[in-house]
């Protein structure tokens, strides 16, 4: 018995059509403990998102092994909750009652069931119980998708992008939000993006990921103590690495063309 | 020449204007001289007092004066509703000015190609001659649709949810679907006559296959179409398969059982007359056709009048069920 909350081992994804086989994923290989908050980023085309939806259920990997609280992931699962890009939130439901889906999902009795408005304050919604989700901003659907997947008390929360779709303000406004609720839930977080400082203001580790086929190139710990300074030297430091690493830090010299 | 600028008149005047044509429908009525011969209209007991079918007509255009007037007024507290009042005086005066031309043309001066086209007052006779016996066909027309609708949409609903959910179902029964749909339903209206017990129950089958195809095409393709992301949410957060099909794909495909219930419900009417008319002891369609075997084209009418009323009340109804059930559409659609 490991205090893991996740391992994942040796995994690899290939997806096959009628003429050839491609491998997405090769030689995955990490592990998540209790309450850590885990970053995996890499250019696109790289299977990070591919690797979550492994761990969600929603996929199966082709080789290897991908073990939840000791037992091998196979389906979904309400204990791993997910954020998706896009907030995906129901219609037809209005924001409290979008909140609310997967205690009725799962046929939770209304005695034993938590609050729905601890959940709507906890995510500072209070006073957007009734609207739609049409009627709300984008910042605001994506608060009331990551109270949906709290309600559940996920033991694992897997984030796709999950300020992918919002603006820098709103990026930073809900980034503190959820290492708010982290702290709050002792939650543990596997977040997938592709914005280096998401992964440094966030996360314990970051894994980078190469791509063709996905591999994990490097882990790179961030020992900066949280709440952290998006301007602070070490901040800055560990950016310029990562920077370095995707040969992003400097600019590139264009290639003359003679014609 | 002079710029038209469009000067609001006062609220009061869009009432009266409104009203004026069905009063001066009523004064063509009283002062307007009987020129035509032969015209006599008897008087009717009804409980409390004795009339003729002129005093009803009269009566009518008085109530319809009382309830505009009255709607004018309710209208009048917010700006969109008596925007709309003030819209619609122009198309309400001539409605009542119809009335006074058609009095003319059809009862007073019989212009009007006779027995065909008979004034409004002879149209508003039958009530009083036999007001029994109307109502109950109307309410035999009535019954017949609620059963057709209703057991149709159900069996709709129902079939396009199997279609739209299992994969097996929709290779095995959407080409029975799609080939038996396109048929008019009255076409099996001889097995329907045959095979069926009474009368009724024929009718009742008919409205329930004219109903049935559009709400099942439609639901199933409602079903269909939800998105993978949808099920992908509901199925994380511990829904299971009973889950996504009645908490996912039947509320997305909600907007597509409404617009095939609203289909349906044309079909429904089309169907229903037309069963009344070739085969049913009662109903609308059945009264019309008895009324035009005695050539009582005011009859026909009457019951021509009492189904625009009833179809669009009912019209109506769907309408609102269906802007309620749809709410959460308000602002994403047009």
């Amino acid at each position: 018995m490991s205090d893991n909350i996740l391992t994942v081992s040796n995994v690899s994804r290939q997806f096959t059509d009628s003429e050839k086989t491609i491998t997405v994923l090769s030689d995955i290989d990490f592990e998540l403990k209790q309450g850590e908050c885990v970053s995996i980023i890499g250019t696109s085309g790289c299977g990070k998102t591919t690797l979550l939806r492994l761990v969600a259920g929603f996929d199966k990997a082709t080789g290897g092994e991908i073990r939840f609280r000791d037992k091998a992931v196979d389906g979904l699962d309400y204990r791993r909750g997910y954020i998706f890009q896009q907030h995906n939130l129901f219609p037809w439901l209005t924001v409290e009652k979008n909140i609310e889906v997967g205690l009725k999902a799962r046929h939770v009795k209304k005695t034993e069931r938590p609050s729905v408005q601890e959940y709507i304050e906890l995510v500072g919604l209070h006073g957007f119980e009734k609207s739609f989700p049409h009627q709300i901003s984008g910042g605001m659907a994506q608060r009331t998708a990551i109270a949906r997947a709290l309600i559940n008390e996920p033991q694992l929360l897997l984030l796709d992008e999950p300020m992918g779709a919002l603006d820098t303000f709103t990026r930073a406004d809900i980034q503190d939000k959820l290492l708010e609720i982290r702290k709050l839930k002792d939650l543990t977080m596997l977040i997938v993006t592709h914005d280096l400082d998401e992964a440094l203001y966030m996360s314990d580790r970051i894994i980078i990921m190469s791509a063709r086929p996905g591999k994990i190139s490097e882990v790179i710990n961030v020992n900066i103590p949280y709440p952290r300074n998006r301007s602070g030297t070490e901040f800055l430091a560990l950016r310029n690495v990562l920077l370095e690493k995707f040969d992003l830090a400097n600019a590139q010299p264009q290639p003359e063309y003679i014609i | 020449m002079a710029k038209k600028t469009s000067v609001k008149v006062p609220y009061i005047f869009a009432v009266l204007f409104t009203v004026s044509g069905f009063a001066i429908s009523i004064l063509i009525n009283l002062l307007y001289p009987q020129k035509a011969a032969d015209v006599a209209f008897k008087s009717y007991d009804i409980p409390f007092l004795t009339l003729n079918a002129n005093d009803l007509y009269i009566t009518v255009l008085a109530l319809l004066i009382t309830g505009f007037a009255v709607s004018g007024i309710i209208a009048h507290r917010s700006d969109i509703t008596s925007a709309s009042y003030r819209n619609k005086a122009k198309l309400r005066f001539a409605a009542g000015l119809l009335l006074g031309v058609l009095d003319i043309a059809g009862t007073k001066e019989k212009i009007l190609p006779q027995p065909f086209f008979p004034g409004p007052v002879e149209i508003l006779e039958p009530f009083l001659s036999e007001g029994d016996f109307i109502a109950e066909n109307l309410f035999y027309s009535l019954r017949l649709y609620i059963f057709g609708f209703f057991f149709g949409a159900f069996f709709g609903i129902g079939t396009g949810i199997l279609i739209g959910w299992f994969d097996n179902v929709h290779f095995w029964v959407n080409p029975i679907l799609e080939l038996t749909g396109v048929i008019p339903a009255v076409a099996w209206m001889p097995f329907a006559l045959t095979l069926c017990p009474t009368p009724f129950s024929a009718a009742v089958f008919l409205i329930v296959i004219c109903v049935w195809f559009p709400i099942a095409s439609l639901t199933a393709a409602g079903i269909r179409s939800t998105p993978k992301a949808l099920y992908e949410a509901a199925g994380i957060l511990g829904g299971k398969s009973s889950f996504l099909l009645f908490h996912v794909a039947v509320p997305h495909a909600m907007p597509q059982i409404f617009t095939g219930l609203c289909t349906a419900n044309a079909y429904a009417f089309t169907t229903l007359v037309m069963a009344e008319m070739l085969g049913q002891p009662g109903g609308l369609g059945y009264y019309i056709n008895l009324s035009k075997v005695w050539s009582s084209y005011n009859k026909v009418f009457t019951a021509i009048l009492i189904m625009a009323v009833l179809f669009s009340i009912i019209l109506k109804v769907l309408k609102l069920i269906e802007s309620y059930v749809l709410r959460w559409q308000k602002g994403v659609v047009k």
